[in-house]
């Protein structure tokens, strides 16, 4: 312990800890913009800086540590002035049209500015403009970079994926694509970490909101939705609403009264997913030495597209069977266009993700194989749908409950549970233990694979054959796993992958909160739902057992692949960049 | 009113020109990798400010070419733009009256066929082709990567063996480079900013003198791979210690008697005393490396045989052949070669040189090596004769003038034409032609030429040929090693791609060059060594490095390493160079900015701790 003062009260606070740190225990919070715990702690904004007796120059708060009998000062006149002219500074090169910004109500850096008060900026106004492809799912604006590299960190640490960068030296320092990319040519996965992690509204996805109400609007359209599973963990927390009071039910409420035509769950679509990957792994498991192992789980876009531009020669590793969001969209432009005796052509399928990279993957020229074009037309990020819901001037808090439609809005706890790290195993391990043994399992039984940290391995035993998993989250990891297997350190029979830390409720689509990681509270409501479902197991869908017994006939049947089974050697990603790194050593 | 009147200088113009000294010494420390592009508009605003304003080409003309610039950067230029800045420049280089415009217009055009890529790259992609990737100073200029402001602030908290430690991680030769290191390191310290350079290697030196014996790190298990390296001196022992560390059998090759190449073949011991030289080796040897000494690789034992016995071969035999002047009568009796001369010191054979006139032809370190060697080996009068001037010489300028001080004489601008000797073929006097300094090279190098002056007779006893190094590749070449004018072709990586599992660096790559350049290619080629046989040691160090202290730095003057008198230090190989004292050393790590946690280095590249 040291002892120190802050704002002349005497403290003792354990050595090493940041001045920040040690201020906030004792309640004193010292404004910052650019700091990001463990992330980014380089001082830049120069926002959080303090004085400390004794010194003449300002010490930044974020990255240096207390030292026994330090004085310091967090809101002294030199401090004050020093804060509120680095923001104006910033300021003056930020395109501050905060009415147009998605961020707006939501942005670290007009929370500080108000909190201030700052009214007038005396510099002159200097916005860059970069050009960016408005098409791309991921949208950088650099009028709105405020160049607190967090993103650059984000996607080095985090995600190891390098595609973020200082771009241009001197005064000119941005951040740009690394290695003079294009976004659209580079290997971003589109995580979509970066926009969470964004402190202001420089990063974010492309905006499809006014697509959807073309649909909406188009007489000669079907609107179907899917709401994948962990937008229920996570879209209240915009409203104001607390978890227990964002439920799916009002959620379902909310997109009826917007105006979309059938709302279903995603989670009939995991259930689905469930059929076919553990059916496909189990088929792999018997043929062992002809089949790669061990097998990757595909529901994750941002993880198929690291393995194909990280990894290519492990591609024939990722299960064939396609996405819970396009199983949805094959199977709605099928089977469900029969059962509402429309063409597949009028139905136009939207789905609700808490994911970037899904924008992406609903695009990929092969994913329409209900002959209808793409199987999924439209993906809406949970920000983009709590943004539409707030347009309608809805007031979720006194919406009534209501169900989804049926039959595709019929989930198991098992599809729940895909929206969190671990989850998919966890849903594909019971009903593979049902397809072997016979009977089911304990819904709990695979319990041991949940938890936070990112590599996660575990073995299980099933009728004698041990089944060796891996379950990891964040593409730092999914390298390290990936090494761990290419040089035969590690070897596994199943393994999942998210790209996002904490899975898909800590994914790049899901509401921002700066400063907090809230995978971890979200994943928590997921495994409640799961706990009070009263189908556990993906194979007692009965929407499922339906679908096979009408239309499908089994998992892995002709049918079975030419609607839910996907070739991932039909599209490239860009190669990495990794290989051309200038780095000294 | 007064017919003529003495100008005294007022406040602000004594200002100003403290603040021009202030940015000489800031662009001393610039840092590497900035946009050329914005740095030449960065120029060009200075030349500007310059102009007297008389001429219009000047005054309009620099003022226009920022706008052109500006607007390449800001992503409005086109390919007629970059044609527009051209001819403007062009125009005023052609035109404007004196040297402030027609040289400002010069640095542009200059800058336009230096760096045209980064131009074309700003107009037509619109990015720009730097970047700042060399975020502390010292770090990026050392060629071996050593953690600088690591074991500075070690040293300011007295953890001597610490500090050796770390400097290990990086460079197993911490003696040596405290010693004679050339320090690139210091050349873009940013403390230039404020006053001048930490003297980083006379820190170094007080770690090493007062660390005593740091033991190395254990070595990681044995991999059952077997390395050959061919030289022991600093590339070759740096590899075989890493190589070593990570688990490899590493056996050294040495043609000499001992251990060391350069190290003991090329320095003399006033510079670098023998017994502090066999501290590193000692060190690295303990990671268990097996040495041969005396076997030369082409006689007994081949590189292919070589190649067959082992895993990997490392070829790092330096450049030990001297380079002939090629004048008559260099054949005579009394001329030698200074790598000849400087072999035998290092093998104890000193030549007798009492009561001699020498001279030495060549103005680099080694040629002041020869110098000072032969003051010390009696001669009665030493004689430097160099074709350029002082200034020109590429040693150390505390080399020359060390040799000075000691009494050693130099000609400058006399190019040798030929050795005369007597009739027992004796060489007996250098005769020289004086030369007049000239054009400057691209280079920056400037060029003499014959001054059509009558040719010099310089009287001499001993002609010392000191003008560089050769490298003794021929039986490698005849082996299928690639060769291009007797230096060996490697990749940046250190691989021989011709012969797979061989590879080669230090000075028999680069030709002549300084110590730590061997070191730093000991370890690329270590690295990339262990990657050939499958395997990806790293190389890390468990030492825990201080915070950053949050003191003001206020300016304070740099300490410079003091020497023996001449007079005591001229007819003997005792070490000549005092240490810091320990308050000097307290003073001199405090200087020390910490770029690693202050700056650009905290976001990137601060530190690299595994490698």
């Amino acid at each position: 312990m040291v002892k120190i003062i802050i704002n002349k009260k005497e403290v003792s606070v354990p050595e090493n800890i940041t001045i920040m740190e040690a201020a906030k225990r004792v309640g004193t919070l010292i404004p910052h913009l650019c700091y990001l715990k463990e992330i980014n702690e380089i001082g830049a904004c120069r926002v959080c800086v303090v004085e400390i007796e004794g010194k003449d120059k300002l010490i930044t708060a974020c990255n240096n540590v207390v030292e026994e009998g330090m004085v310091i000062h967090t809101n002294s006149t030199k401090v004050r002035k020093v804060r509120r002219t680095n923001i104006e500074l910033i300021l003056s090169q930020h395109d501050c049209h905060c009415a147009t910004c998605v961020r707006s109500g939501n942005c670290k850096l007009q929370e500080i500015a108000n909190n201030l008060g700052i009214l007038e900026i005396p510099y002159d106004k200097e916005v860059t403009t970069l050009p960016w492809n408005k098409e791309f799912p991921l949208i950088r604006d650099s009028g709105k970079c405020i160049k607190c590299m967090r993103c650059i960190q984000v996607c080095d640490k985090i995600q190891e994926m390098n595609v973020w960068d200082i771009s241009y030296t001197g005064s000119r320092t941005t951040v740009d694509v690394s290695y003079n990319r294009k976004i659209e040519n580079s290997d971003c996965t589109l995580c979509g970490q970066c926009i969470t992690h964004c402190p202001v509204g420089a990063l974010r996805e492309r905006d499809d909101t006014s697509k959807a109400y073309d649909a909406i609007a188009n007489k000669d359209k079907i609107t179907v939705v899917q709401v994948a599973p962990a937008i229920r963990a996570a879209w209240g927390e915009m409203l104001g609403l607390k978890r227990e009071e964002a439920t799916m039910k009002r959620l379902v409420s909310a997109l009826r009264k917007i105006g979309f035509d059938y709302i279903f769950d995603t989670n009939f679509s995991a259930d689905l997913t469930i059929m076919e990957e553990a059916s496909e792994f189990l088929e792999r498991l018997k043929k062992k030495e002809k089949n790669s192992f061990p097998m990757f789980t595909s529901c994750c876009p941002g993880w198929i597209r690291f393995v194909k531009s990280q990894y290519p020669e492990l591609v024939p590793h990722l299960s064939t069977a396609k996405s819970p969001q396009q199983m949805f969209g094959a199977v709605a432009k099928s089977y469900y266009a029969q059962i509402l005796g429309a063409s597949p052509e009028q139905i136009y399928s939207i789905s609700i993700m808490p994911c970037v990279a899904k924008k992406a993957e609903c695009e990929i020229e092969t994913m329409k194989d209900a002959g209808a074009g793409q199987d999924v037309d439209l993906v809406l990020t949970t920000r983009e749908v709590v943004r539409m819901i707030k347009a309608e001037n809805i007031v979720p808090s006194i919406l009534e409950e209501e169900e989804f439609d049926t039959p595709l809005g019929v989930g198991s706890g098992a599809g729940v549970i895909f929206g969190t790290t671990g989850g998919v195993m966890e849903a594909a391990l019971r009903s593979a233990y049902y397809f072997v043994v016979g009977e089911n399992p304990k819904p709990d039984a695979f319990s041991e694979i949940r938890g936070e940290e990112g590599i996660r391995e575990t073995e299980f035993e099933i009728e004698g054959t041990t089944v060796k998993t891996a379950v990891v989250t964040g593409l730092a990891n999914a390298r390290e796993v990936m090494e761990r297997i290419k040089s035969k350190k590690a070897s596994y029979d199943f393994v999942e992958v998210m790209a996002c830390p904490g899975g898909c409720v800590g994914g790049g689509g899901q509401p921002i909160q700066d400063g907090m990681e809230l995978a971890k509270e979200r994943a928590n409501q997921l495994y409640h739902l799961d706990k009070i479902n009263e189908i556990r197991f993906s194979h007692e869908n009965p929407s499922i057992i339906q679908l096979y017994q009408d239309y499908l006939d089994k998992p892995l049947s002709h049918k079975a692949h030419q609607l839910l089974h996907t070739d991932h050697f039909a599209w490239e990603m860009p190669p990495t960049m990794k290989g051309a790194r200038n780095l000294k050593w | 009113m007064s017919r003529l009147r003495i100008t005294t200088e007022n406040i602000a113009g004594q200002t100003v020109d403290r603040l021009y000294a202030d940015i000489e010494r800031r662009i001393v420390a610039s840092p590497p990798g900035l946009c050329p592009v914005d740095l030449t508009l960065s120029f060009l605003k200075l030349c500007h400010a310059q102009t007297c304003g008389k001429c219009v080409p000047c005054r309009v003309g620099l003022g226009q070419l920022q706008n052109l610039i500006t607007d390449v950067l800001e992503n409005k230029g086109t390919r007629d733009t970059l044609a527009l800045i051209e001819n403007t420049a062009q125009n005023i280089k052609d035109s404007a009256d004196c040297a402030i415009g027609y040289e400002a217009a010069n640095m542009v055009l200059r800058g336009l066929s230096g760096f045209r890529d980064d131009y074309l790259e700003h107009i037509d992609a619109g990015k720009c082709n730097f970047n700042l990737n060399q975020p502390v100073p010292c770090v990026a200029l050392c060629p071996a990567g050593v953690d600088i402001p690591g074991y500075i602030s070690l040293i300011g908290e007295e953890r001597y063996e610490d500090a050796v430690k770390l400097i290990r991680k990086d460079n197993p030769f911490p003696t040596a480079c405290a010693l004679i290191c050339e320090h690139p390191c210091e050349a873009r310290c940013r403390r230039n900013m404020l006053d001048s350079s930490i003297n980083i290697r006379g820190l170094k030196r007080f770690a090493v003198d007062h660390a005593g014996v740091v033991p190395i790190p254990l070595c990681e298990a044995n991999t059952g791979k077997k390395v050959a390296i061919v030289g022991g001196g600093p590339a070759g022992l740096s590899a075989a210690y890493y190589l070593a560390l990570m688990g490899h059998e590493v056996v050294v090759y040495e043609k000499r008697a001992k251990l060391g190449g350069m190290l003991r073949y090329g320095i003399p011991s006033y510079r670098f005393p023998r017994e502090r030289l066999q501290e590193d080796i000692d060190a690295i040897l303990s990671a268990g490396v097996k040495v041969n000494l005396g076997v030369n690789i082409g006689e007994e034992i081949t590189i292919k045989s070589l190649r067959e016995e082992y895993d990997a071969v490392y070829i790092a035999i330096g450049a030990h052949t001297d380079k002939k002047v090629g004048i008559e009568g260099e054949e005579s009796k009394g001329v030698i070669s200074a790598v000849e001369m400087l072999k035998n010191i290092g093998d104890d054979r000193m030549p007798d040189f009492t009561g001699k006139k020498v001279v030495v032809i060549g103005g680099g370190n080694v040629a002041m090596d020869c110098t000072r060697s032969a003051k010390r080996l009696g001669a009665a009068k030493v004689t430097i004769v160099y074709r350029r001037r002082k200034v020109d010489m590429t040693a150390l300028p505390d080399e020359v003038e060390g040799a000075i001080a000691e009494g050693c004489e130099l000609i400058d601008l006399m190019a040798p034409v030929r050795i005369e000797a007597d009739k027992q073929g004796r060489a007996n006097a250098l005769v020289v032609k004086p030369q007049i300094i000239g054009k400057i090279s691209n280079s920056g190098r400037a060029n003499a030429r014959d001054s059509m002056e009558e040719e010099k007779k310089i009287s001499a006893d001993i002609i010392i040929v000191a003008i560089g190094q050769g490298i003794e590749s021929r039986h490698f070449e005849e082996n299928g090693v690639p060769v291009k004018r007797g230096i060996i072709r490697a990749m940046a990586d250190s691989e021989v791609t011709e012969i797979p599992g061989v590879f080669a660096g230090g000075d028999c790559v680069t030709g002549p060059a300084t110590v730590i350049r061997a070191i730093a290619a000991g370890k690329v080629a270590a690295a990339n060594i262990d990657n050939y046989l499958g395997f990806n040691h790293l190389i890390g160090c468990d030492v825990e490095i201080p915070a950053a202290r949050l003191e003001d730095r206020p300016v304070c003057a740099r300490i410079n390493l003091r020497e023996k008198e001449a007079s005591e230090r001229k007819d003997n190989f005792d070490f000549i160079e005092y240490g810091m004292t320990r308050e000097e050393a307290c003073q001199e790590a405090s200087r020390c900015l910490r770029c690693d946690h202050f700056g650009y280095g905290v976001f990137k590249g601060g530190r690299v701790a595994i490698w």
